[in-house]
């Protein structure tokens, strides 16, 4: 990067079903761990990252809504959307502002509150993020277009549905080990393959759940860090940014995922590394195919060969390349726009050797990768302990 | 839907109507102003072939409140003649006994209702020939 930015604080809200919270209420939480764990003692700007709270919550302007209720009176506030890449955006967006010189403090979160809608309203609501005219017109929901991905997959790799379970499987043995996950329970293949079916091949033990969360990190430039020193120094040391067709039908290749290839590509160049130097990371497993493709598409795994993954046990916290050892949005749980930045929270946590019982052992580079709709964006930051 | 949505889609849900780039030949659905190979702003406006290759599919089995009367039904990506392809709903058929690589044909049909008192939404599903 240009200039080096530390992430020098974290917080999350609960995560869950939140009944007797607002999405102010979650989103406030979190972004008071964070400031408390930085130690600052004001910040100078905000962005957040939230998908829809129009159709969750019919509340728009959250920028002046959570600046206002977090009583930080007048700064500079954003919202940005990126569906469920919102998160990561904000993440970006607070860099790029600490790299302009036009703030030295930055808050960057995400938050969403999906449960003020039943079931069907969040269905609606998360379908916005696909081509409304050309795919959800015609019927198709969210698991629907990752089943056809996992389809192809599996007709022209031999992916099995076993492989799949396995992805979900271990990322709730992750989760097993995290005290914030919303699923924190463990789960076997049988438990997977016997769930009830969503959208053929994915069951719903395939699927990330509907969550009510928030999350928050602070971030300035490595020379304030240095002065602050509340922390092992952790630097953000690069970023990417893609966009791919919003259609997944008009992808030459539906399992590939174009965007978080070039995303990946792009921060591993900027921070000078190559994918084998990465030691652990936080993937967007909306769904067991998806992770499987994202880990093809950062070069880890041969085109087609991702499916052995999480089978063979090279993705697990105690293999050669841990993958989601927060639990993923399968376990921990995945509010859409406050998951880009939770993603940020485990790597901070991992880095700083304060994981527990999933802790990485030597545990110095991760990267984050969070991704929109069925792959139309992606957000990769890399962070190195310093 | 509101009307004007609706209006603005027939050429495409009825006719299948299509944009083939002047310069590259690209064909892109629905129209575009601007082609994503080449640039290029100037289209002739063809009608896609009404017969294509199912490339993969899904059962649906958890619908949206609009479709859930309809439940379970099958979905595809369709590849047509010409190359392009589409997403719809693949009908007449045993749900069980979908495969890639099945030839398919485009046909128009009722997409959902909007309710008693709403329009009803046409547009195109595909049966396996
Ligand atoms: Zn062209």
């Amino acid at each position: 990067m240009q200039q080096d930015i530390a992430v020098i604080g974290i917080g999350l809200s609960r995560w869950g079903e939140l009944w007797e919270q607002s999405l102010r209420d979650i989103f406030v939480e979190s972004a008071l761990h964070a400031i408390k764990d930085s130690g600052v003692d004001h910040i100078d700007s905000m962005y957040v990252g939230s998908m829809s709270p129009g159709l969750f919550n019919n509340q728009e302007h959250l920028a002046a809504l959570l600046a206002d209720y977090l009583g930080v009176g007048s700064i500079p506030s954003t919202r940005v959307e990126s569906a469920c890449a919102s998160g990561g955006l904000a993440m970006k967006m607070a860099c790029l502002d600490i790299m302009s010189g036009t703030s030295e403090i930055v808050l960057a979160g995400g938050v969403e509150k999906m449960t003020d809608v039943d079931t069907d309203g969040a269905t609606l609501a998360l379908a916005s993020a696909a081509d409304y005219a050309y795919e959800v017109y015609q019927g198709v929901t969210f698991p629907g277009l990752y089943a056809m991905i996992a389809r192809m997959h599996m007709d022209k790799y031999g992916t099995t549905e076993q492989q799949l379970a396995e992805v979900a499987v271990k990322n709730h043995l992750h989760g097993s080990m995290n005290s914030m996950a919303q699923f924190p329970q463990k789960i076997n293949v049988d438990a997977v393959l016997n769930s009830v079916v969503i959208a053929d091949p994915l069951h719903i033990l395939d699927c990330s759940p509907i969550t009510d969360g928030a999350a928050a990190v602070i971030l300035c430039s490595a020379e304030k860090a240095r002065q602050l020193k509340l922390h092992p120094q952790i630097r953000i040391s690069g970023l990417g940014h893609a966009t791919d067709t919003m259609a997944l039908h008009s992808r030459e290749d539906i399992t590939a995922l174009s965007a978080v290839e070039k995303a990946g590509i792009t921060a591993l160049k900027m921070s000078g590394k190559k994918i084998d130097d990465i030691d652990l990371f936080e993937v967007h497993d909306c769904f067991t195919i998806a992770e499987i493709c994202i880990l093809e598409a950062l070069g880890l795994f041969p085109k087609g060969k991702g499916g052995n993954a999480a089978a063979s046990g090279k993705t697990r916290f105690d293999g050669p390349m841990p993958v989601n050892t927060s639990g993923g949005l399968k376990a921990k749980g995945h509010p859409v726009g406050a998951t880009g930045i939770a993603q940020i929270v485990e790597i901070v946590t991992q880095l700083r050797e304060q994981a527990g019982e999933r802790q990485v052992k030597n545990a110095r580079v991760g990267l984050t990768q969070n991704m929109g709709g069925s792959g139309g964006s992606c957000l990769v930051h890399i962070l190195e302990a310093v | 839907m509101a009307i004007p949505e609706y209006w603005r889609e027939i050429k495409h849900r009825y006719k299948l109507e299509a944009g083939k780039c002047k310069s590259c030949g690209y064909i892109v659905f629905p129209m575009r102003l601007i082609c994503p190979k080449c640039q290029n702003q100037d289209f002739d406006s063809i009608n896609l072939s009404r017969e294509g290759t199912l490339i993969t599919y899904s059962v649906i089995r958890v619908a949206s409140s609009r479709f859930v009367n309809q439940a379970p039904f099958a979905v595809g990506i369709v590849e047509l003649k010409e190359g392009v392809r589409i997403l719809s709903q693949i009908t007449d058929c045993n749900i069980n006994e979908l495969k890639s690589g099945m030839k398919m044909q485009v046909e128009f049909r009722r997409i959902f209702d909007d309710g008693s008192s709403g329009v009803i939404n046409y547009g195109y599903k595909c049966v396996p020939m």
